[in-house]
């Protein structure tokens, strides 16, 4: 293979998995841009969203078979379903700590998603389960950089995702309330915005996100595990801080850029793959030492 | 020379001049006030001065050493304590425990000496609740020592911010509206007050206030700003008749309190 | 509630001096005598809850004293093993004389992480030390030095006075030992100066600021000092193992850790240490929910977080 051929074949890599991590980033940055509140369960959302549409793929192929159709239409359950939960643990979890000390609302964080993670795990008896699916291994051969249809698909799907939340987010009435809220929510209360539905929308909308990314992992990868979360939202988390948490077009440019880092850090000679984790975490702290506002970050009015 | 000079004062909020070229200074052994309407920059001045804000201009010097930019305990321990205008007590601890924060600055056993109850250890507790104790008794507090310092009264929880002020052993205190939310009694008990810490303790103050008549009673030197930028500046009959003070404060909630 | 109206008044009678030392030295006998009645199991397991009892502890001075939420605790145990499994195994080195060089390390690391991050709001500091704690375990996993997926084999046992430490009855004394340390420093250092400090930090940041207090340097020393517990702990742990592999040190030792000091109570020394045995002892107890463990704690962790933040132990009360 020739360089160009390594480039181009990391870019393709890159740009699918900095997919994933910039739909996972979106939720991520959407509730901490409202309520202040790092969703520790996030990531734990993501791995129960592959979960749900396995099993719903698993039910319908009779039905749909498990080629596109099924994949959509158990995504979109997925999404729906993985939603509702999402609103759900904010109901439960989150609206009773609002008002109580930033410690103990992370730590609720944490307690929800080892519930998850943990949930999931004695259900499927901490085994990988493979996500089994009728798409073939066609795709777009270019000499010696091979990109397969499904790759195609899945990084299409998540970039209309994307634009459709940012045309939610910047065309809409709910968006523009979205954006008030996270300016000022007792202004927001007084101006007769339904505060709690918005930030209850705001969850909705990030887990069926990471919903979606579940399901295409699933697809991508073909199997699913109950840890599938962890580290993954470790890697959202790091996308939204490098495109500046808060900031929607910052977590989809995170994304890519995190993505596209880990893909080609990988092909520098000495960080083999068992590095790449080290090599996330590392820039993730580097960068919240060195920059903590991000690339698309707004700064705060400087105190102390 | 002056214990405290500001001088070109600058800060802003992203484009928002907040302060403009602002100078005064405090002399030694004086009660000073700064006064303006509501939104002049009065607090954010006290902000820049105390380090919770960082200028982009200008020079603050206290005691002969600039101190802009500077941490705001580094300030504290050069001697500038403040209080807050929304009371900022350690709700859950005692009133005791508020005060000894103030001597935290003043001492330094460190873990090792903690853990060994080293004599110097011992000698240094025993001194942070003798002075701290000296403050209650300072602001006549001193039999509440042993209550949590949110179950006080109002006017009670501000005089333990102030005693908790005097613990740092300031050269310059810094009051930010001391008499709000304060009765008339009150009021009067706060002037004696604040006579009394220059006067006994020899502590040059600061105060910013919207009560015009307590500042007019107690300040030697008034800095009236508004905008940002100073407008006046003189004793208070000075002050009071100057035509842009009245102006700034004529229209604005607080004009009845000038005329 | 009936249960928490009685503790309260078991507080309440703890409150003098003289009636806490009693209780202090009956425990303080139970606990050393408790080896001449029971069997080797359940020895192993109090010993086990002695162990997490330091852990917790120094978890506590930093989440519980300094209130910063550290995800990455079990690194800095790591650390501290490692560092004498690889002195003792690959270079002979003393047993003993590992000690203060694996504390140093472990102190080092937490000097490492916290001194650039404890800048940082505190959520960020949460991340940052999740993300610190993978880095460590993965490097552990990756190094020849660290015996890298089967970790360290054959770390010799420590001797002292010509005893080698080997029987389970021996690391019972020691970890009992090593706990009432733990809980004495603890102690100490609550009701210090730098105890109040992080009080100050704790209730109000700005306000301790304006007081003169450097809240950087404050809980830094927090993080610092509970490193340097985990460190300690992290030794002893290696030459009772005698085999340390990096899966001991993952993100589920350190929830697991976290956990201990949350439910007794955080801030509260004889809370932490309920919090500890209640860990150890509670999959003991229910030995058939095999993999519902970490579900079960979860679930109690949300339940003690939303209906009773202060934990198991009584909040101390205060004269109105």
């Amino acid at each position: 293979m020739s360089n160009l051929d390594i480039i181009l074949q990391q870019l393709a890599n890159g740009l699918i998995l900095g997919s994933f991590y910039a739909l996972v980033a979106l939720g991520y940055t959407m509730v901490y841009g409202i309520i202040k509140l790092l969703n520790f369960a996030h990531g734990d959302l993501y791995m129960v969203g592959g979960f749900v549409g396995f099993l719903v793929l698993s039910l319908i192929s009779g039905l749909m078979g498990s080629s596109w159709a099924g994949i959509l239409c158990s995504m979109v359950f997925s999404m729906l379903a993985v939603g509702l939960l999402g609103v759900i643990i904010q109901r439960i979890a989150y609206v009773p700590m609002l008002r109580a000390p930033r410690l103990s609302i992370l730590i609720t964080a944490l307690a929800v998603s080892m519930v998850l993670s943990n949930g999931v795990m004695a259900i499927t008896d901490g085994e990988y389960l493979a996500f089994n699916t009728d798409l073939g291994y066609e795709g777009l051969d270019l000499g010696n950089v091979f990109i397969s249809y499904t790759q195609l698909v899945l990084v299409v799907s998540a970039s209309l995702l994307m634009i459709i939340l940012y045309l939610f987010v910047h065309k809409t009435l709910y968006g523009k309330a979205m954006r008030a809220i996270a300016i000022d929510q007792d202004a927001c209360r007084l101006m007769g915005i339904n505060v709690n539905r918005i930030i209850a929308l705001t969850f909705f909308i990030g887990s069926s996100l990471a919903a979606a990314a579940g399901v295409m992992a699933g697809v991508y990868y073909g199997s699913l595990h109950f840890f599938m979360g962890f580290v993954i939202g470790l890697k959202a988390f790091t996308a939204a801080v490098i495109g500046g948490i808060g900031s929607i077009p910052g977590a989809m440019l995170g994304g890519l850029v995190l993505g596209l880092l880990e893909a080609f850090g990988t092909q520098i000679p000495f960080i083999g793959s068992e590095w790449k984790d080290v090599f996330s975490f590392g820039l993730l702290i580097l960068l919240l030492i060195f920059k903590p506002t991000g690339l698309l970050g707004k700064t705060e009015i400087e105190r102390m | 020379m002056a214990l405290l000079e500001v001088a070109n004062l600058g800060l802003s909020f992203s484009g928002l001049q907040v302060i403009q070229k602002l100078s005064f200074a405090v002399e030694q052994g004086t009660i000073a006030s700064l006064i303006g309407p509501n939104g002049a920059g009065k607090t954010s001045v006290f902000n820049c001065l105390t380090g919770f804000y960082r200028p982009d201009s200008g020079r603050i010097d206290f005691n002969g050493h600039s101190v802009i930019r500077r941490k705001p305990h580094k300030i504290t321990r050069a001697g500038m304590a403040r209080t807050f205008q929304n009371l900022r007590l350690f709700k859950s601890m005692t009133v005791l425990e508020n005060v000894k924060s103030g001597m935290h600055c003043r001492t330094s056993t460190g873990a090792l000496g903690a853990v060994l109850q080293t004599g110097s250890q011992r000698r240094e507790e025993a001194l942070i609740t003798s002075v701290s104790e000296e403050c209650l008794a300072f602001v006549g507090l001193l039999e509440q020592k042993d209550r949590r310092a949110d179950t006080l009264a109002y006017g009670d929880q501000r005089r333990v911010e102030w005693a908790r002020a005097l613990a740092t052993k300031p050269k310059l205190l810094l009051l930010d509206e001391p008499a709000a939310g304060l009765n008339f009694d009150e009021k009067k008990e706060l002037i004696t007050l604040i006579l009394r810490i220059r006067d006994e303790l020899g502590i040059t103050i600061l105060l910013i206030e919207h009560d015009m008549g307590l500042v007019m009673k107690v300040s030697e030197m008034i800095t009236v700003i508004d905008y940002g930028a100073k407008i006046a500046e003189g004793t208070a009959e000075n002050v009071q008749n100057n035509p842009k003070v009245i102006e700034a404060y004529l229209g604005s909630e607080d004009g009845e309190d000038v005329l | 509630m009936a249960g928490s109206s009685r503790l309260t008044s078991v507080s309440d009678w703890l409150r003098p001096q003289q009636n806490r030392m009693i209780v202090l030295l009956v425990l303080a006998g139970v606990a050393m005598l408790i080896p001449l009645v029971v069997n080797n199991y359940v020895l192993e397991v109090l010993t086990n809850a002695w162990f997490y009892t330091i852990l917790c502890l120094g978890l506590n001075i930093v989440v519980g004293y300094a209130g910063l939420l550290d995800l990455g605790y079990a690194a800095f145990f790591a650390v501290g093993a490692y560092t004498t499994g690889i002195l003792t195994s690959k270079f002979g080195v003393n047993f003993w004389l590992t000690i203060p060089v694996a504390v140093s390390c472990s102190m080092l690391a937490g000097l490492i992480i916290g001194g650039p991050t404890l800048r940082l709001r505190s959520d960020y500091l949460a991340i940052v030390t999740l993300g610190f704690g993978e880095i460590v375990r993965i490097i552990a996993r990756n190094l020849d030095i660290t015996g890298g997926a089967s970790g360290l084999i054959g770390i010799d046992r420590p001797s002292i006075f010509g005893l080698e430490l080997s029987r389970g009855i021996h690391f019972y004394y020691v970890f009992l030992l090593l706990a009432i340390l733990a809980c004495f420093v603890s102690y100490r250092l609550q009701n210090s100066r730098l105890g109040r400090a992080w009080q100050y930090v704790r209730e109000d940041e700005d306000a301790a600021e304006a007081m003169g207090i450097g809240r950087v340097a404050v809980k830094l020393y927090a993080y610092v000092i509970g490193a340097m517990f985990g460190g300690v702990a992290g030794c002893f742990f290696a030459v009772k193992m005698t085999a340390i592999s990096p899966e001991t040190f993952t993100f589920s030792q350190s929830v697991l850790i976290l956990l201990g000091v949350v439910l007794g109570g955080m801030g509260k020394i004889p809370g932490v240490i309920i919090g500890a045995f209640a860990l150890v002892l509670f999959p003991e107890v229910f030995r058939g929910l095999g993999s519902m463990r970490m579900l079960i704690f979860g679930i109690v962790m949300l339940v003690i977080m939303l209906y009773r933040p202060e934990g198991i132990w009584p909040q101390k009360q205060r004269e109105m």
